[in-house]
Order: structure tokens, then C-alpha cells, then sequence
């Protein structure tokens, strides 16, 4: 499928890092590399899919058929970016699309993106299930979830010892999580918390940490590695 | 390398089969507690896992695993979830929880009259098909105490 040849160009990505305080409330998230496979067609009316509103978008509920998959959702309408359930002028989008008049219309289908508060929310909801993972263990002494695994990425979590979790998405072939974990955790030290104008548990706004994250992901991605004196 | 505890749930929740082998600690809570924990703590993880994913997936969340233990995750198109919790040292089991599901749980569940679907597997004959089958993993080693 087209989804595999485009993973098959892209080497070894890292697609974003998060970071969570000890309540499990998100203080950064940086996304490094965004895979956006978006499919755009022309329609004539009737429209073939059932669209249904959910997380105040317009979704594929049914009638999956050429790359536009179930759970994809509309992002935009003759060219302009959509609004919600609403198009760029204010129409209900369902409405527009149920008349046959606005046809033939253009529309663009997607993985639909996540908003601020949906990241804030998923951070949460892996605070608890690293915890549950912890406690539904069958060894004793079990840290959280360290390393989650699907077809299409894997997610790497590291727990400091004061309750911080660094967070690092990436293809599931990327090498050298753990150092680049490590290395997150030194640039929060240096640039965070020996910021004297950032306050603990609350978002990272630090310029300079920043830099050397985006700089360490770079090194990450070419390399695969870290060695031992970097 | 050994195999810790083995869950089937149904699409509902229900926790259709539960075995233990190598088990040194419990969950603290009681067996439905543990099931119902174990059922939502899944559901949880296929729907973030739905959301977080860069590009569209087709198998999902396959394994996770802790500084101690590897949870294996198989689902069926029907919604039928297999659970392996085995020790780190085991890679990829995909291909052997399907066989879980094509040649014991269709063979003796399935195709049995006498087992009601969406309940609590009470086949004799299934439990030990399964035991064996374990038993005889290449990874599986039992140990002592």
C-alpha cells in the first residue's frame, strides 16, 4: 500500500516527544516529524460515505474505498480548511454536503490531526496505564510500561526517579531509544530545571531546551546511536 | 524464558479463560477485579495507541513491556482478545497466540455445542489442549519454587 512506500522513504523517524510531571499532566510535547497522508478527490453527489460528528469533527464512519479509511476525517472543503463540523464560512458541513446543489465538491480526507487538549488528554491516559502496567505485573518489583509496541510505531517511555516521564514515538525500527531518553533527561537538567525562571511540574517554555532537543533528535535520527561520551 | 499467565477475554469484557504458571505475584485485587482491570486497561491502550499512531494501522498494539514482564496482545476480527504475559526475553509471539485461536480455542470452544459463546469456557478438554500446548512452548521453562 501507499502508506509502507511512503514509511520505506522516510529512515528511521522520530515523530515526537512528550514530557509528563508526577500528576500526570503534559509540561512539553514536541512533534519532529508528522507523516501526513492526506487524499484529496473530487465528488459528485450522492456522496458514498457516512460521515458521522465525533470529537467535534466529521468522521468516516462507513464506506471505506481507495485511501480514505474508516476513522479519517474531513479537513478541508474546495480548498479551504474545514472548521470543526463547520466549513471555512460557517455551514454545517453535513448539511452542505447533503444538497445536491454544492456539487461537485472537492474534499480532503485524513488522519485527523490531534488538538492541544487531545495531547493533554492521551498523556494522562499513559500516566495511568504505565501505572496499571505496573500493577497488574506477575513479577514482583515491575517498573510502568517501558516500551509499547504496534505495527506502525513504538513508544518509549523513561520514569526518573523523582516521577518525570520522558516519552519518545518513533518508528518501530529506530535504534537507540534508550540513550536518546537518557540524553532528553540531561537536557531537561541543564535547561530546565537550572533555569532559574522555570517552576517544577509546570509546561517547559525554555528556549535553549528547545534547541538542543530538536539538535539531539537530529543526531538520533542519523546516528541510531549514542556513544557513551556524548 | 518462561510464560507467566494467559487471559481470553470476549468483545464484551468477559473474561472467557484464565490460566497461571509461573506467578510470583498476584494484583493485589480479586480475580474479577484483576480481569476487569486488565480488559479496560487493553481497551485503553488500542484506543490511545488509535489516536497517537503517525499513519493509519492494521494490526495495532501488538506487546508492551516493563523492566520485569512482556505482555503479548492478539485480537481477532470478532473482537475475541488473547493476552500473554511472558518474561523479556521472548520476541515476537503473534503467530502463536493465532494458533491459540485456530487450533485449540475454534477446535474445543467454537465447534463444541455444549459451550455457550460469550460465557466462561468451561471445557475440560479445551483447558488441557491449551496446558499442553503451553507446556510445550519452546520459551516456556518451569521453575523452581
Amino acid at each position: 500500500s501507499w502508506c509502507d512506500f511512503r514509511f520505506a522513504q522516510s529512515i528511521m523517524a522520530i515523530f515526537s516527544v512528550y514530557v509528563v510531571n508526577k500528576a500526570g499532566g503534559l509540561v512539553y510535547q514536541y512533534d519532529n516529524y508528522s507523516p501526513r497522508l492526506e487524499v484529496e478527490k473530487t465528488f459528485s453527489f450522492p456522496l458514498d460515505f457516512v460521515l458521522k460528528v465525533h470529537d467535534d469533527r466529521l468522521i468516516v464512519a462507513f464506506g471505506q474505498r481507495d485511501n480514505i479509511r474508516v476513522g479519517h476525517a474531513v479537513l478541508s472543503i474546495n480548498g479551504f480548511d474545514v472548521n470543526g463540523r463547520y466549513t471555512a464560512d460557517g455551514k454545517e458541513i453535513l448539511e452542505y454536503l447533503n444538497n445536491p446543489a454544492n456539487y461537485p465538491v472537492s474534499i480532503r480526507f485524513g488522519r485527523p490531526r490531534l488538538s492541544s487538549n487531545e495531547k493533554l488528554m492521551l498523556a494522562s491516559m499513559f500516566h495511568s496505564l504505565f501505572a496499571i502496567g505496573s500493577q497488574l505485573s506477575p513479577e514482583p518489583g515491575s517498573s510502568g510500561i517501558e516500551m509499547l509496541e504496534t505495527d506502525t510505531f513504538k513508544l518509549h517511555c523513561f520514569q526518573t526517579l523523582t516521577g518525570i516521564k520522558f516519552i519518545v514515538l518513533a518508528d518501530p525500527r529506530q535504534a537507540g531509544t534508550d540513550a536518546l531518553l537518557r540524553k532528553i533527561y540531561e537536557i531537561y537538567s541543564d535547561f530546565a530545571l537550572k533555569n532559574p525562571f522555570y517552576s517544577l511540574e509546570m509546561p517547559i517554555r525554555c528556549e535553549l531546551f528547545d534547541q538542543n532537543l530538536k539538535a539531539a533528535l537530529e543526531v538520533a535520527e542519523k546516528a541510531g546511536t549514542f556513544g557513551p561520551g556524548s | 524464558m518462561t510464560v507467566h499467565n494467559l487471559f481470553i477475554f470476549d468483545r464484551n469484557g468477559t473474561c472467557l479463560h484464565y490460566s497461571e504458571w509461573n506467578r510470583k505475584k498476584q494484583a493485589g485485587i480479586s480475580k474479577e477485579e484483576e480481569y476487569k482491570l486488565m480488559f479496560g486497561m487493553l481497551f485503553s491502550i488500542r484506543s490511545f495507541v488509535g489516536k497517537m499512531s503517525p499513519v493509519d494501522m492494521k494490526e495495532g498494539f501488538l506487546s508492551f513491556q516493563t523492566s520485569k514482564y512482556k505482555l503479548h496482545y492478539y485480537e481477532t476480527p470478532t473482537g475475541l482478545k488473547f493476552v500473554l504475559n511472558t518474561d523479556l526475553g521472548v520476541q515476537n509471539i503473534r503467530d502463536i497466540l493465532h494458533q491459540i485461536y485456530s487450533s485449540i480455542y475454534v477446535e474445543y470452544v467454537v465447534k463444541n455445542p455444549l459451550c455457550a459463546q460469550n460465557e466462561p469456557i468451561q471445557s475440560e478438554l479445551f483447558r488441557t489442549k491449551l496446558d499442553n500446548f503451553i507446556r510445550g512452548l519452546p520459551f516456556f521453562s518451569a521453575r523452581a519454587g
